[in-house]
């Protein structure tokens, strides 16, 4: 895909995003929005997946460790023709496939169940190792919070890649800079972030902005020419991202938007996606 | 009478690993700097390639452990029963339980034999913790002859397992040829009439020694050992309740939440009957020797036998 197919696909990612969270009323639209791009990209250009043979035994791994923002790896999962895009007005509704964090089991797509903080990271070390002990080349996919590094369980998987030099393994740290309590530097800051996981033994890679696709591009394809490190990308981004009044605001880590919010971010979509039609 | 052969149920865990690592490359074994203890050296010795140590890190480890399971390996983690249900609780019920994934959790020096580490270290808690998980298997073996058969059998049974070993060496009382391990099965080990003594793990033997001190004063005790603490064998408590109308659970792990309320479960629905729990009551261990604090805590062949006395 182009980047202007990118930007479009990223912009139906975040229609789907908050007509999930407006039809669930409950939800976290500000985490997947801001990961918007970074999930459009990794199922339209990086990903060796299929939705057709989404249990392919060969396949790229993805784990969604910010389990919490679910709504935008479901958008980008069904416009990537694993179920109906349509489904997304079942979010958090009794008997959906799309729980309120992914379940494995549930939706086509989900490699691994998460939402508690901390643990998907792990599960993406195991996956790494095992591909390795298998002799296969599937390469393994994790997107953390900058508030979920807060939890030592990242650190203990991430010493555990550093050590067993996972080079199949990328961890995507969406840097919005928010947390539910306030912002991440005032609550307990994580910052240095990369220095962080330099120390571990990462390559790192600052991408200092997960909008762009130009740079988000040039990131993923610096990843894969690392060997013998895992490779961690700090993907600065917007919390928010695309809709005018929740950007930058920590008030929308954990809410639904009401009927009238909801008309306004949907306008709000619909103008960038008309923008980007004239382009 | 020929002296006892005893071996700690760590080494049954330790010696199946290593039979299984060599029937199966799929098969990979993580410890968290406890391989020695745990016994899964001897896997790491046979196949180093397939033994991950993860260090002193727990919760991550069961981590991995899930992740290796859904690219189609089968881990076999292991810690200390403390630092495995304890500390990787919510690890594993968010990515082991939920998913229902198939990865199995070997945790040695459970109970108040642990012994001289003390209290910070004689888990008597994790059984209750592993049957709040949906979807658990929870095995405790009476000998090492039991663990070894519990290994292979949930080495054969998708799912999640938590085996449940201790580091004291026990006596080998299952070398029997129609000795025959099913998971969810309870095996009669004594027939009786007047009370039924239901054991799990060590306090099997320990059972068995107070029935027949108990026999000498006239009682006849029925001794059933219950391996498998979830699934539980309901039709087999509800069948020596009913029989005996007396009903004794012992276990070397709290009173609460552990082999004594699965019974109470059972009963207090199919058929309500009068229960002693005999365990760790709703207190910390100690150090010492292993031996003695069982004598302590009153969960050898004479506590138990006094116990049972009284509650004739």
């Amino acid at each position: 895909m182009n980047n202007l197919e990118l930007q479009k696909t990223a912009n139906e990612v975040r229609k789907g995003i908050i007509t999930g969270v407006h039809a669930a009323k409950a939800g976290h639209p500000g985490g997947s929005l801001s990961a918007a791009d970074i999930f459009t990209y990794l199922y339209f250009e990086e990903l060796n997946v299929d939705p057709k043979n989404p249990k392919d035994p060969d396949r790229d791994r993805f784990v969604l460790s910010k389990g919490h923002t679910a709504p935008g790896q479901y958008a980008a999962l069904a416009l990537r023709g694993y179920f109906p895009i349509e489904d997304m007005v079942t979010l958090r509704h009794i008997g959906s496939h799309l729980q309120g964090h992914p379940s494995m089991h549930l939706t086509p797509g989900v490699d691994m169940s998460t939402g508690s903080l901390g643990q998907g990271i792990s599960a993406a070390v195991g996956m790494a190792l095992g591909a390795k002990m298998q002799g296969k080349d599937f390469r393994v996919y994790t997107l953390l919070g900058d508030g979920e590094i807060q939890e030592g369980q990242v650190w203990e998987a991430a010493m555990l890649a550093g050590f067993r030099k996972l080079d199949n393994l990328v961890v995507i740290v969406d840097n919005n800079g928010l947390q539910i309590d306030g912002s991440i530097a005032e609550v307990n800051s994580p910052y240095p972030i990369d220095k962080k996981f330099e120390a571990f033994n990462f390559h790192v890679i600052n991408l200092d902005d997960a909008h762009d696709f130009d740079k988000i591009r040039a990131a993923f394809h610096e990843a894969k020419t690392v060997t013998g490190k895992p490779v961690a990308i700090i993907a600065k981004s917007v919390k928010g991202k695309g809709v005018s009044f929740m950007e930058n605001q920590v008030s929308w880590h954990g809410k639904a938007p009401d009927d009238e919010q909801f008309a306004v971010a949907m306008a709000d979509l619909e103008r960038i996606g008309e923008e980007l039609c004239q382009k | 009478m020929s002296e006892v052969k005893k071996i700690a149920t760590r080494e049954g865990w330790g010696n199946t690993l290593k039979k299984l690592g060599e029937m199966d490359p799929k098969v990979v074994v993580l410890d968290a700097d406890l391989a020695g203890a745990t016994k899964t050296a001897t896997f790491k010795k046979a196949f180093p390639e397939r033994h991950i140590n993860c260090g002193i890190a727990e919760a991550n480890m069961i981590g991995v452990a899930a992740g290796l399971s859904t690219v189609g390996m089968i881990p076999f983690a292991s810690s200390f029963a403390m630092f495995a249900a304890g500390r990787a609780f919510e690890q594993i019920r968010n990515s082991v339980g939920y998913p229902h994934l198939n990865v199995k959790i070997g945790a040695t020096h459970a109970g108040i034999s642990v012994g001289e580490d003390g209290a910070s270290h004689q888990c008597n808690e994790d059984i209750a913790l592993m049957r709040t998980i949906p979807g658990m298997t929870i095995i405790n073996p009476s000998d090492a002859i039991e663990a070894e058969a519990a290994v292979m059998a949930a080495y054969e049974t998708p799912g999640p397992f938590y085996m449940r070993f201790g580091r004291l060496a026990i006596p080998v009382i299952n070398d029997r040829p129609d000795y025959k391990f099913e998971i969810g099965k309870g095996i009669v080990l004594k027939e009786g009439i007047d009370v039924s003594i239901i054991a799990t793990g060590l306090e099997v033997n320990e059972s068995l020694q107070a029935a027949e001190m108990l026999a000498k004063d006239g009682i006849s005790a029925e001794v059933i050992n219950i391996h498998t603490i979830k699934p539980i064998d309901a039709e087999l408590i509800t069948a020596t309740a009913k029989k005996t109308g007396k009903v004794v659970t012992v276990e070397e792990h709290s009173i609460i939440g552990g082999l004594g309320s699965a019974v109470c479960d059972v009963l207090c629905e199919n058929a309500p009957t009068p229960v002693l729990k005999i365990g760790v009551n709703d207190v910390y261990g100690e150090s010492g020797p292993a031996l003695g604090l069982l004598h302590k805590y009153g969960l050898d062949a004479e506590g138990i036998y006094q116990k049972v006395k009284a509650f004739m």
